[in-house]
């Protein structure tokens, strides 16, 4: 099983996901340079981990969507291979046009850095199966843009065809307004596309999946990922 | 009547976005992109009756106190 | 040209050169300077770069010990922590420059100490910052808190340096001069560390990182001046923050760290190319040739004394091995940034400025660098100490509802929640922050090697206006214990020291005092000091700052899995004060704000109880019977206590007597005692407890028991805990809307 983190100019998690991959799940893994466009096909999950790819100039996202490395993922994902952008790497991810929607201003238009309480919508995908329906995860969100936006049609479409991975909710599971740290629309957190293949999401599970930082609610979504590795 | 004001740059201060963005212009083919400055535009709709002098007056103010920061900052306004 | 403009008096005094100092250029150089070279003397002899009025006093410092790799003089200060592995870190002020634009001069503080520390080679691995603002009440003050922290978050959070801690103090000293002060502490194998120095003749010179504007051209003369009406005028010279540039060189550095082919690498920070091309060309007794032509430049049309003093962020100087240019050149094209060679290591001791074939400059190096003046400035005690040294608490009157100053106490915004702020700083990232923002230290932990290391920023500037040197002592003293609460020993500190005017004798005693003061006390706690900064003219219209010794300290815990916080853990577990309550009044927060009184003396500190305490403390968390620790700051006991209540995820509740032994009970409650940490254990260990402290002489009182929903101490305080957290979570929040 081998798994790729991409490194854009700006990428700041690419340690924690390398870290969690190789040393935590214990999996063959390595960096994948942005300008080092070449096949993916030789991984079985590609990680774009958070950080601020060009700085977050212009827009987050907007500046790595022109990066050789980008249409590397889009044929790759293209192709069924796995794909999880995490924070800047769901905002990459969306702005690539491998997800819906848009990743808006927080509504503090300040960064936040927190645990916030994730609710459980869809478990059956290659990256939640290890949560149980409804469960409440505690996972931290560090961002400036992470207001999830996407128009009627389109959340439409998310719903019916049950997109929407993670909602932010209350400790007791109520996605209320209260809940929501940044204004996203529906209390989205994380969503994938139509074949569960792509993954985006703006907490971060890297953070708390070890016992010595004291949360472990995070490691879910990676054993989910190579449970699915190995059954398939 | 309507405002604009266009804050930009003082010249000679650093512009991270515009470098970044040019750079990023100059890898994806536009190689006639020889500098980009990023700045803001305002539009301000202003209450009826107001002279156009009187409104420009405002507006200017309105740029030197909260709009641009004159620290960095230079603004210009029209008003039509 | 500027070069052309005529060396009059005016154009000396306004380069900040005496003329005594004019005196000595002219004997040095034995002819006039040209404006290049007046420029470079100027901005060389400033205050910030000099250390003028303070290194006859700083000699005073302890800076060794056996874990000490790398003392001050250096870019960052290095201590080693074993398993092949030492700390880098240093402590750094951008004072001036933030108050007059908050967020960039916040932001490029934050940059230029990151850079400090990652050429050393140290990989940034936390931040910490100090900040003092002034009166929140007003408008201007809200808008630079506001400014301050977006430009330390937009700063750290981009480069994915998490700031994991931090200190801020609001007062009406600080209304006319803020304090920013950043930390950074860095990672690296103890056997790969970088200095700053020019050696081998002929090697070639290189500049890398973002191009040269005319940004704050005078910057270090800037922030060696006392403010005036006209200030706020000097702002073109604001240097702009590009984080993403810095993290591409942070990483093209570690990279071609990774090689043989660095000699030498310095930051270039205040005084930007002059005072890197000085200090690493004086430290191997070596001179340089540059060529100014070569230099990466932003505008056009730069002069040589705009491109020597320009102070444009994230640029570093380093001189590589004969032969290695293009190997060194092909990895900062991998990162997109700028990389010339532009000069050469000589051997003649002088460096020489070239424009287009002609020499444009041409200075002595030893002399200027080395030769920077010296001065004994005149002291004087202070007037103004009797006048506040007279408490006399007879004369206060006891309030009636004690729940009522113990709210107001918590709203304070000197001990309120900081989350307002820490929120806003990203203190995750890199997975390695065992204790997150809001207990005593802050704990990383050390991938791959079962380590920790905790860290804290501390002074109360209160206590050191009032007693310079006391207050001083207790700066060092409440680090050491912060560390000690974490489980980690205390290794070695950093300091940035902020105070007014040098040439007022008042004010330059102040500053002995408190040297002597931090040196004292880091002595008896064998935490030699190992870099630092000293930031002086804090003083607008005559009015100084109070004296704020800031200092950091560092510490190592043995097993970071033991690492311990500050708030209650379970109910049952027995309250323990370790140490003494006594008096003490003078300078706390609680005369501040029910008697509006700042006078002194401020509390007693015996370091031979302190050390009693702290190992005590220490020992018992080592042998793992301690469930949480929390020193006793602001606000005193009730303060405490309520905090060890709300700060954790799950709030608890304490039923706490205590022995009144005589004290007032306002002392008893809000007094400021040094040396007393509130422990948290089970039953069956209090025994245990008592076995050490009483080897180590420590006093120890069980005042209580943790659990409920309110917090219980004796008929005087009686407040449910939710209502003690929203008082306490809201104090900066409420104050800046």
């Amino acid at each position: 099983m081998k798994f790729g983190v991409i490194v854009f100019p700006g990428s700041n998690c690419d340690h924690d996901c390398y870290h969690i991959a190789k040393h935590v799940m214990g999996h063959d893994t390595s960096y994948v340079w942005h300008k080092d466009a070449s096949d993916l096909s030789g991984y079985d999950c590609i990680i774009v981990p958070g950080g601020f790819s060009y700085g977050d100039y212009l827009r987050p996202g907007a500046i790595a969507k022109y990066s050789p490395i980008t249409e590397e993922i889009k044929k790759y994902a293209n192709g069924g291979g796995l794909v999880i952008g995490i924070c800047n790497g769901f905002q990459i991810l969306i702005e690539a046009g491998l997800l819906p929607g848009v990743l808006m201003r927080n509504r503090s238009l300040k960064f936040i850095c927190q645990d916030v309480y994730l609710k459980m919508e869809n478990t059956d995908t290659p990256f939640s199966s290890e949560y149980s329906a409804g469960q409440v995860v505690k996972v931290p969100i560090a961002h400036h843009d992470g207001n999830y936006f996407a128009d009627d049609a389109t959340l439409k479409d998310l719903e019916a065809n049950n997109q929407v991975v993670f909602r932010y909710a209350t400790v007791k599971g109520e996605t209320s307004d209260e809940a929501n740290p940044n204004g996203s629309v529906s209390n989205i957190a994380g969503i994938c596309n139509k074949n569960r293949n792509v993954l985006g999401m703006m907490p971060h599970p890297e953070r708390c999946a070890e016992k010595v930082l004291g949360n472990k609610d995070g490691l879910g979504i990676f054993r989910s990922i190579v449970k699915h590795l190995t059954q398939s | 009547m309507k405002a604009k004001v266009y804050v930009t740059l003082k010249s000679g201060i650093l512009d991270p976005q515009g470098k970044a963005v040019q750079h990023s212009l100059e890898t994806i083919g536009y190689n006639a992109a020889m500098d980009v400055r990023q700045g803001k535009l305002f539009e301000v709709t202003l209450a009826d009756g107001l002279s156009l002098d009187e409104a420009k007056k405002q507006v200017t103010e309105m740029a030197e106190k909260l709009l641009a920061n004159p620290v960095m900052e230079n603004f210009t306004v029209e008003v039509e | 040209m500027a070069e052309k403009i005529e060396i009059t008096d005016e154009v000396i005094a306004s380069h900040g050169l005496s003329k005594e100092e004019y005196e000595n250029v002219l004997n040095i150089l034995g002819r006039k300077p040209n404006m290049l070279e007046l420029g470079i003397f100027s901005v060389m002899w400033s205050e910030h770069c000099s250390y003028k009025s303070s290194r006859a006093h700083l000699k005073g410092f302890p800076t060794e010990g056996p874990q000490v790799i790398q003392g001050p003089g250096e870019n960052a200060g290095v201590v080693d922590i074993g398993d092949g592995l030492a700390v880098a870190f240093k402590m750094e002020s951008h004072n001036h420059p933030s108050f007059i634009e908050p967020y960039q001069g916040a932001a490029t503080g934050v940059g230029g100490i990151m850079r400090d520390v990652f050429t050393m080679g140290a990989r940034p691995v936390a931040n910490m910052n100090s900040l003092r603002l002034g009166n929140l009440d007003l408008p201007k003050h809200k808008y630079l808190l506001k400014g301050v922290v977006a430009g330390i978050a937009g700063y750290g959070n981009c480069m994915g340096v998490p700031t994991v801690g931090g200190e801020i103090y609001f007062d009406d000293c600080y209304n006319g001069n803020i304090l920013v002060n950043a930390f950074t502490l860095g990672l690296v194998k103890s056997d790969k560390i970088f200095l700053g120095y020019a050696s081998g003749i002929g090697n070639p010179v290189i500049y890398v990182g973002s191009k040269t504007g005319r940004d704050g051209i005078h910057g270090a003369t800037m922030a060696s001046e006392e403010f005036d009406e006209g200030s706020e005028e000097k702002r073109p010279t604001v240097q702009v923050g590009d984080p993403f540039t810095e993290k591409l060189l942070l990483e093209a550095c570690l990279e071609l760290m990774k090689t043989d082919y660095i000699v030498g690498i310095q930051d270039m920070g205040a005084a930007g190319l002059t005072s890197s091309s000085f200090e690493m060309a004086s430290r191997a007794g070596t001179g340089i040739e540059m060529n100014l032509d070569n230099i990466p430049r932003r505008e056009v049309g730069m002069t040589p004394y705009e491109i020597m003093l320009s102070e444009s962020q994230e640029r570093m100087l380093m001189v590589v091995r004969q032969g290695c240019e293009d190997k060194v050149k092909a990895i900062f094209d991998k990162w997109d940034l700028d990389c010339a060679v532009v000069g050469r290591v000589t051997d003649d001791g002088i460096m020489r400025l070239m424009e287009k074939g002609v020499a444009v400059a041409e200075l002595p190096i030893e002399p200027l660098a080395e030769g920077a003046p010296v001065y004994h400035r005149p002291m004087e005690r202070p007037a103004y100490l009797d006048e506040v040294n007279c408490l006399d608490i007879s004369t206060l009157s006891l309030p009636d509802d004690m729940n009522a100053v113990l709210l107001d106490l918590l709203d304070s915004p000197n001990i309120g929640s900081r989350q307002w702020i820490y929120n806003q700083y990203d203190h995750m990232v890199r997975t390695d922050t065992v204790t997150l923002p809001g207990s005593d230290a802050a704990v990383i932990r050390i991938k791959g090697i079962s380590k920790g290391i905790a860290m804290t920023v501390n002074c109360n500037s209160r206590y050191c206006y009032l007693d310079p040197y006391k207050g001083s002592q207790i700066a060092i003293a409440e680090n050491a214990r912060n560390l000690v609460c974490s489980g980690a020993k205390p290794l070695a500190v950093t300091d940035c020291l902020n105070f007014g005017n040098p040439e007022k004798p008042e004010i330059m005693w102040q500053f002995a005092e408190a040297v002597k003061g931090l040196s004292d006390a880091c002595i008896s706690f064998e935490t030699p000091v190992v870099s630092g900064n000293v930031s002086l003219y804090n003083e607008t219209k005559g009015e100084a700052i109070y004296p704020t010794p800031g200092v950091a300290m560092v510490g190592l815990i043995d097993d970071v899995e033991r690492h311990c916080t500050q708030y209650f853990k379970s109910a049952g577990d027995q309250i323990v004060v370790l140490g003494k309550n006594l008096e003490d009044l003078g300078g706390s927060e609680y005369l501040k704000i029910e008697h509006g009184l700042v006078e002194g003396p401020p509390p007693a500190l015996d370091l031979e109880l302190e050390k009693a305490v702290q190992e005590s403390c220490l020992e018992a968390i080592r042998a793992g019977i301690v469930k949480s620790a929390h020193d006793c700051a602001e606000g005193g006991l009730a303060v405490a206590l309520a905090e060890c209540c709300i700060s954790g995820e799950n709030m608890m509740g304490a039923s706490i007597e205590l022995d009144s032994s005589g004290i007032r009970r306002d002392a008893l409650l809000f007094g400021e005692s040094q040396s007393r940490i509130i422990l948290t254990l089970e039953k069956e260990h209090i025994d245990k407890l008592e076995e050490i402290a009483s080897e180590k002489g420590a006093p120890l009182e069980v005042i209580g028991e943790v659990g409920g929903e309110h917090l219980l101490i004796d008929d005087s305080i009686s407040l449910d805990i939710k209502e003690i957290h929203s008082a306490w979570q809201s104090a900066i929040d409420q104050r800046i809307a």
